[in-house]
């Protein structure tokens, strides 16, 4: 019927004026004999897609990226896109971190580019705590050896403890990140990390320091031994981590940049030893086992002081 | 007025007759009235709660919300997969609760201020801001439990740590030595694995499971926090 086939050819023509919408580099052949279902065949360039399946393919990618766009920072899921981590990925970014290998970058190597925030933050808290409560327990122990000394719980360790760290761990990268921008600003190649993922290197380094609850063992060289290695790991890690970055640069800014960053490392290594770690009594001539095995009231004979409870 | 209308009648026809055929044949020479009451029992009953929890007295309000509180302290203490304490939650008891620890950790006097145990704001603030941050923390890892359910749960599983405070408290009385120092390191350690236990009972299911431990930290370091406060409380 010849309304029948004006409606195949508006549909046809419909067809190809869509394909054609949509990749301009086409263009169309038309098969001399009509199909029944009048399609139209559509040739297009090797820079376009063949056939309809790409067509849905790249409908896919493009809402693919509107997905993938951020939401924006009022809303709580811009937040909750900081902490998609599982167990097993921070346990993994944690191992990461306390075995800094030199051609492992650890933000490629195990963050792959996809930084969270639920590591850096538990793992600053912790370290404030278990840096006020080991130094409360370090007075303790130096108490049980001199009775002069006045315990108390010194509460006030905790939110000093917290302010370093956090400080620490979130200004220092903002630094960091900051000249690394200010350095790359001219060349466009390979940018230098993101804000979060240099804090997340800097809160996955300071783990290392958790373990030093050993500091407790009261053997002097055993205690700098222990603070040098936490040190060292810590160091490496970022020195590691940075040395892709900056090995483009001159060598007098990479090596400034790295040795500051070492420095600061180092000063909050030792700050922390030294403001929270009581220096034991050096008088004490018994063994610690020994001393501490006896109750605080009966005292070996070689101190002179006494007790005053 | 309801007159009738005559129904034709049809002697020659052999269909059956309508239900109630016969209806349409009566005739009302007068209006009924049609009134009266109609009650419905659950009506009045919502109708009376209402007006009694306004007109009750002070007492029976006070009561009320005690035996809530109360209710979900026997939870807390035996604690069952249950959710009465995600349900209908209340932060009566953990205000109640962080007031009373604050109170017992407070020194009577301190020879100097920086070098005493934590003072009232800083245990209230590490409480509340400690369940707060837990409860977000838990939040933005994806668990679909709410905001105050949340610290709900986290405060009222600060009852076994209160009551190592007050047994603490009064071992405390007795004269300081190893064996006291023994005593309360005990009890310190057995109510802290009681508030986790509690607070994981309810808090767990509530995150997916390749995350669980994430959410659960930092409950342990919270309740680790709030126990050393209570082991090194010293009085002088």
């Amino acid at each position: 019927m010849a309304a029948a086939d004006e409606l195949a050819f508006h549909a046809e023509f419909e067809e190809a004026t869509n394909l054609l919408a949509q990749t301009p580099d086409a263009a169309i052949t038309r098969s001399d004999q009509l199909t029944p279902q009048g399609h139209v065949a559509v040739v297009m360039d090797s820079g376009g897609s063949y056939g309809a399946d790409d067509e849905v393919e790249s409908d896919k990618a493009a809402l693919l990226q509107e997905e993938k766009q951020q939401p924006g920072f009022w809303t709580f899921g811009y937040y909750q896109s900081f902490f998609d981590v599982d167990t097993s990925q921070v346990l993994d970014r944690i191992k990461g971190s306390l075995l800094p290998r030199p051609g492992h970058n650890f933000v490629r190597h195990h963050l792959r580019n996809r930084p969270d925030l639920y590591g850096p933050f538990w793992i600053c808290a912790t370290l404030a705590f278990v840096l006020a409560i080991t130094g409360n327990l370090t007075l303790v122990l130096a108490q049980r050896r001199d009775p002069s000394i006045h315990y108390s719980p010194q509460f006030h360790k905790v939110t000093v403890a917290g302010i370093t760290i956090y400080c620490y761990a979130w200004l220092v990268p903002l630094a960091l990140w900051g000249f690394l921008r200010w350095r790359r600003g001219v060349r466009e190649r390979v940018g230098p990390y993101t804000f979060l993922e240099t804090v997340c290197v800097y809160g996955y380094s300071l783990f290392v320091f958790i373990p030093t609850v050993l500091w407790l063992i009261p053997v002097p060289w055993l205690q700098w031994l222990f603070g040098a290695l936490a040190l060292a790991l810590s160091a490496a890690g970022l020195v590691f981590t940075l040395w892709p970055v900056v090995r483009e640069d001159t060598r007098l800014a990479a090596t400034v940049l790295l040795s500051t960053v070492v420095l600061l490392h180092t000063l909050l290594a030792m700050g922390c030893k030294f403001y929270f770690f009581q220096p034991l009594p050096l008088e004490h001539v018994a063994p610690p086992h020994q001393a501490m095995s006896q109750p605080p009231n009966t005292l070996p004979p070689t101190l002179p002081r006494s007790m005053a409870t | 007025m309801a007159e009738a209308a005559e129904s034709p009648g049809d002697p020659g026809t052999a269909t059956p007759r309508p239900l109630f055929a016969g209806l349409s044949d009566i005739s009302i020479s007068q209006d009924i009235p049609v009134e009266g009451e109609i009650t419905i029992p659950m009506r009045s009953r919502v109708r009376e709660f209402d007006s009694s929890t306004l007109n009750e007295s002070v007492q029976n309000t006070i009561m009320r919300d005690l035996k809530a509180v109360g209710k979900k302290f026997m939870h807390v203490l035996y604690p069952r997969k249950s959710n009465t304490l995600l349900r209908d939650w209340d932060l009566w008891g953990p205000l109640i609760l962080c007031v009373t620890l604050a109170l017992m950790l407070q020194r009577g006097s301190v020879d100097s201020e920086k070098d005493g145990g934590p003072q009232f704001a800083e245990v209230f603030v590490i409480v509340w801001f400690g369940a707060v941050t837990i409860t977000l923390n838990s939040k933005l890892l994806g668990g679909n439990i709410s905001f105050f359910q949340s610290l709900c749960v986290l405060g009222y599983c600060i009852l076994p740590l209160t009551v190592a405070m007050l047994v603490c408290r009064l071992v405390l009385l007795a004269e300081l030595g190893p064996i006291n120092f023994m005593v309360r390191f005990f009890v310190v350690i057995v109510m802290f694995a009681w508030s986790i236990v509690a607070s994981t009972a309810f808090l767990a299911d509530s995150q997916p499971p390749n995350r669980k431990a994430l959410a659960v930290y930092p409950v342990f370091l919270f309740y680790f926090v709030i126990s050393w406060m209570i082991l090194t409380f010293t009085p002088q």
